[in-house]
């Protein structure tokens, strides 16, 4: 007979405002097999823990219910409890009284009883529970980066530092990410590429960090401390081991197109490397650019080239790695200026984006640093800066603060006036969100110091008239229209998800909000972690994040890496299937239906001598799913913390007690 | 409080009954959410874990609503986004079937649902209940399919009868 222990939590007045909890824990005490049932205040706190560990001390309780709030937050914690108290961790059971109970029902009464039918339900589960004996699995301690912008970066870094081996993979020819295309940051007016630049160099040389770039992940498999990761090498048809980075090629190359990283305000050609101080200083062919892939003569670079180090030939290399862990750093994109129509969706060359602007202010981007209207070349002198683009719009199904725009685009007015002084600045807004250290006191230096006009209200239609863009808007204070004829207008668009953040939530098993943000383990005491376990995040891929943010939440994640890495071995999730040989009949259904390719089939000798073939689950690559159980016709399969039995018995004491 | 209650139980007419196994890493964290943001619904919905829509065996549907439930919801993952890459397809796939089955044998197939819901989609988790809830109530109670009243099992369906 089990000797159970039922512990109601008040959670404050979280759960015991809406549950009569001492009802309830009076209540349980009258259930089968229910030894002792007491209500505490907190049951998570230390002296609540204590309560559970004496108990199960005093009533040699051989198990426990924790009626609170859901397992999701606290199921390691009371495992962790029952367990300093020598009780197998898999004998406790939560009841979640809080999240499915006293936070959804307003009637005391009705929750109550609801609480009583939650718990009873744990209780005829806990019944059925049996010991769980976790088995540990080696682990690589070896890290996999995806991305190589300020985030990436610096979380390989910090874990290269450590001294386990980092592998950075990322997609553009270069590392840098966005941060390279900055001009200077807010709020120090810091110029981005020297700061940014030294920690690329600091990265190349660490001897513990392999950088991939033009590389991109293919697939993911495995699981924590033991990953396998496919990266495909896309063919830069330029051997790395040979180029010395002369830049003779990219000189003479006669093919001209749009650099992606000036967003099309430059040009770079076919053979090139994306900005000047590029890491790797090693230029890639654009393929579908060249002249030689597309008109299959040409051939310039090869020969100007004294290092021999062209290879048309190249192809694309797939290099399959184990690593430990991975920490996804993708980063972001720029909303799409064709969505806003009302601000000539993409039409109107001088209406730029703010990442243009940023090029265009930078002394080593296609202007030189002039600010110049991309139509005519035109010094601008009356420049109207909108924020909230397509960001704090439900119409755009885009509910959330792109947080970034109002702190760049008071840098951006005070950069123009810094290159311009007799530039007139409007900026459009609708609050301005300056909360950061010294980021109010920036943006009040635009206003006051700087004399840019802030406008609050939003604009209903930019057009084009003799040359000029005319911006016509509200200006809600003073409650009256306002028109500006301007020269450029710089549109501070919404940070979007990566256009394929799906794909790699997918491939790494990471879930994602309404926004396609990878979504944390928990919003605020586990910001760098996953459900998966071995993924963690950093930096934009997960909400728009300013330089500040995206670095420390990178070193946020890079020690919780080292902290996984720290671990002689980890522990295995003991909730895997188990596959009963004696009424198995071999039709192996759930070998297909396995997603991890967990099922084997083996030779065993009998007892009599002779062999006879079996299947077994292989512990370490199972993932506790249970597709295969509920499949198996003849009911051989069992997974174990979610047997037939428990789940049944939980239907029983809710069918004769709901 | 124990009178009170006992009244309260009393003056209940017949509500549905449902259970809902919940896929632990979109659904269940779904309903996690429904609560933090406090927001409610119906109160005649119980949620039981499952670690994957896949792990339900449509035998647990049948023997749900054998002893006396009136409804199911299995809920898991979005397409693609199943921790362990396609359990929810198979669920589909079984339920599915298990649909054709019920309705074969006389018993309305919306009394057993299927959905999706994610871990951030706590709003639509209170809508689904809503909706299963209110589709289960207009069907009125199973009494095709539970044990017979009186029996232990169904002693719930029995009192609610009344
Ligand atoms: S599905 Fe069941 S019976 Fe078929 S091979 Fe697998 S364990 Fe054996
Ligand atoms: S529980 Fe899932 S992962 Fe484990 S063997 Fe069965 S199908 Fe494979």
């Amino acid at each position: 007979m089990a000797r159970i222990g039922v512990f109601v939590c008040h959670c404050g007045t979280n759960i015991a405002g809406t549950v009569d909890v001492k009802y309830v824990a009076e209540e349980m005490s009258k259930e089968k097999g229910v030894i002792i049932s007491r209500d505490y205040k907190y049951m998570c706190s230390d002296p609540g823990q204590n309560i559970i560990k004496e108990y199960i001390r005093l009533y040699k309780l051989d198990r426990v219910v924790v009626a609170s709030c859901s397992p999701l937050l606290h199921e390691r914690t009371f495992q962790n409890t029952v367990k300093e108290e020598g009780l197998n961790p898999y004998l406790m059971e939560m009841a979640n009284i809080r999240e499915q109970c006293s936070w959804v029902h307003k009637d005391r009464a009705e929750a109550t009883l609801k609480a009583i039918e939650l718990i009873k339900m744990s209780v005829a589960k806990v019944r059925m529970n049996e010991p769980l004996f976790p088995k540990r699995i080696p682990l690589e301690r070896k890290a996999l980066v995806i991305g190589g912008g300020i985030s990436g970066m610096q979380a390989a870094l910090d874990i290269a530092m450590v001294g386990h081996p980092v592998i950075l993979v990322e997609r553009a020819p270069s590392i840098g990410g966005r941060m390279a295309q900055f001009d200077k940051t807010f709020p120090t007016l810091d110029c981005a590429a020297c700061i940014l630049t030294p920690k690329m160099v600091d990265v190349r040389s660490n001897p513990n960090i392999r950088i991939l770039t033009y590389s991109e992940v293919e697939s993911v498999e495995g699981y924590v401390g033991n990953f396998e990761v496919k990266i495909r090498k896309k063919a830069r048809s330029v051997d790395m081991s040979k180029c010395t980075g002369c830049g003779e090629c990219m000189q003479k190359c006669p093919s001209r197109v749009d650099s992606e990283f000036d967003l099309g305000l430059g040009k770079r050609k076919a053979i090139y490397i994306p900005f000047p101080q590029a890491v790797p200083n090693v230029p890639v062919i654009d393929r579908a650019h060249c002249r030689f892939f597309t008109q299959g003569k040409c051939k310039v670079c090869q020969k100007v080239c004294p290092a021999e180090a062209i290879n048309y030939e190249q192809t694309d290399e797939i290099i399959t790695e184990k690593v430990g862990a991975i920490v996804a750093a993708t980063g972001f994109d720029l909303s799409d200026p064709n969505d806003y129509s009302e601000y000539g969706g993409g039409r109107y060359k001088d209406v730029i984006n703010g990442l243009q602007f940023e090029r265009m202010i930078n002394a080593s981007g296609p202007t030189e640093g002039h600010l110049k209207r991309p139509s005519d070349g035109k010094e601008p002198k009356t420049i109207v800066f909108i924020q909230c683009v397509g960001s704090r719009d439900e119409n755009l199904g885009r509910p959330y603060c792109s947080k970034m725009c109002c702190m760049y685009t008071a840098k951006h007015a005070i950069l123009t006036k810094e290159h311009i002084p007799d530039a007139q600045v409007y900026v459009f807004y609708i609050d301005i969100r300056a909360a950061g250290k010294n980021y109010e006191e920036f943006v009040r230096r635009a206003i006051e110091q700087y004399g840019a006009n802030y406008l609050r209200g939003r604009v209903s239609r930019i057009f084009e008239k003799n040359g000029k863009l005319i911006v016509r808007g509200a200006d809600t204070l003073l409650r009256s229209q306002v028109e500006i004829e301007a020269d450029m207008v710089v549109l501070a668009t919404a940070l979007v998800a990566r256009s394929d953040a799906i794909k790699v939530a997918q491939m790494l098993g990471i879930p994602y909000d309404q926004n396609r943000f990878f979504t944390e383990m928990h919003p605020k005491l586990a910001p760098v972690e996953n459900v998966t376990a071995g993924i963690y995040l950093t930096g934009a891929c997960q909400a728009p994040k300013d330089i500040p943010d995206s670095v420390a939440s990178a070193s946020g994640a890079s020690v919780k890496v080292c902290v996984l890495f720290a671990n002689e071995e980890l522990i295995s999730d003991p909730m895997t299937a188990q596959i009963n040989p004696a009424l198995c009949s071999l039709c192996k259904t759930c070998v297909d239906l396995c997603p991890f390719s967990a099922i084997v089939e083996e030779e065993v000798k009998r007892p009599d001598g002779q062999t006879q073939r079996q299947m077994r689950v292989i512990d370490g690559v199972c993932h506790g799913c249970g597709a295969c159980v509920a499949s198996c016709r003849p009911g051989a399969i069992t997974l174990k913390g979610y047997t037939d039995q428990q789940i049944f018995s939980e239907i029983e004491s809710l069918a004769s007690n709901f | 409080m124990g009178a009170k209650l006992e009244t309260k139980e009393k003056e209940k007419k017949w509500e549905p009954k449902i259970l809902a196994f919940l896929c632990r890493w979109c659904s269940y964290a779904g309903a996690d959410l429904t609560g933090s943001s406090r927001t409610s619904y119906p109160p005649n919905v119980r949620i039981l874990r499952v670690p994957c829509s896949g792990r339900v065996n449509p035998l647990f549907i049948l023997k749900t609503l054998r002893s006396g439930m009136d409804g199911v919801l299995v809920s898991g993952c979005h397409p693609g986004d199943c921790h362990y890459t396609a359990g929810n397809y198979n669920a589909r796939r079984k339920f599915a079937i298990l649909a054709r089955l019920l309705e074969y044998v006389g018993i309305d197939p919306r009394r057993v649902q299927f959905s999706w819901i994610s871990a951030s989609e706590g709003d639509k988790f209170a809508k689904v209940v809503s909706k299963v809830v209110a589709d289960v109530q207009a069907l009125g109670p199973n009494e095709l399919f539970r044990l017979p009243q009186g029996g232990q099992t169904a002693k719930g369906a029995a009192s609610a009868h009344e």
